[in-house]
């Protein structure tokens, strides 16, 4: 059973820089077409200062830092039986190639179903940017099958 | 350009059905979504997983929904996508996406419709059931 003695844990920070060929790749490993997401005049001429990273980005910013990871091998769980069971994002403002993001994951819950069968790990990551500027909240359920 | 006024509850979002996934997309978004999870990629690993095979990574098919809404309205007018993962995609599935507008609201000055989203396989079967929440002039 996971430690439930870690609800509440706050990991250290970390920083991720959004390079324009990240955004590129990401945007092509996902079928994504708009030029916004490839082309710099494309994205400028859409009012962005820069190419726009796609809504989901930011979870691939927080697993580029190794966050999750990082807590399933600290509790010693075998990533194959890790599975994502929920994830939300709530977008304050926008997120563009050029940014640099500090990050904070906090661990806000732990639970399970099925007599212990199904564990969840939840955790939350605060992201700002380097003005300051609250980017993005992201919650993030890993369940566990044991 | 959606306007708020013209929407209403009940009313459906254009669908976005996908090409179907390749192992090939399984192994870009490892890389670019920073995902290296071997179920994702290595068939053996997977099945020693307990699994039935390669699954794609849940954040793929949540990707295809978050295009779905950019489709319909610009990004910066998203304000909010979440989603239970509730069904495995699979390499060669084709997955559609769907919204359906849930509800209107006004809050902290902004006109807000929320939306429920659904990513389905080819046979209909939920991967996904999430909400989202855009911003509307």
């Amino acid at each position: 059973m996971i430690d439930k003695t870690i609800i509440g844990k706050q990991y250290p920070a970390f920083t991720v820089e959004v390079e324009k060929r990240w955004v590129r790749s990401f945007a092509e490993a996902i079928g994504e077409t708009n030029p916004v997401y490839f082309d710099e005049s494309a994205a400028k001429s859409a009012g962005y200062r820069s190419l726009p990273t796609p809504p989901t980005f930011p979870f691939a910013m927080i697993m580029d830092a190794n966050q999750s990871f990082m807590i399933l091998d600290e509790l010693g769980i075998d990533k194959r039986r890790a599975m994502h069971g929920e994830q939300s994002f709530d977008y304050h403002t926008d997120l563009c190639a050029g940014d640099v993001v500090t990050g904070q994951q906090k661990v806000v819950d732990i639970y399970d179903k099925k007599n212990g069968a199904l564990e969840f790990l939840v955790t939350e990551t605060r992201l700002e940017n380097q003005r300051g500027e609250h980017v993005c909240d992201l919650r993030t359920t890993v369940v566990v099958r044991n | 350009m959606v306007a708020f006024e013209e929407i209403k509850v009940g009313d459906t979002i254009p669908p976005l059905t996908k090409p179907a996934i390749t192992h090939l997309q399984l192994a870009l978004y490892a890389g670019a979504g920073a995902d290296h999870n071997p179920i994702h990629v290595d068939e053996q690993a997977a099945k020693a997983g307990g699994l039935p095979g390669i699954i794609a990574h849940g954040m793929l098919p949540l990707g295809f929904l978050g295009q779905l809404l950019t489709l319909w309205v610009p990004q910066s007018q998203l304000r909010s996508l979440s989603t239970r993962f509730v069904g495995m995609a699979f390499p060669g599935d084709v997955i559609t996406c769907s919204g359906r507008i849930a509800g209107k609201r006004e809050h902290a000055g902004e006109k807000l419709v929320d939306i429920d989203i659904a990513a389905q396989n080819q046979k209909g079967e939920n991967l996904q059931l999430g909400k989202a929440t855009v911003a509307l002039a």
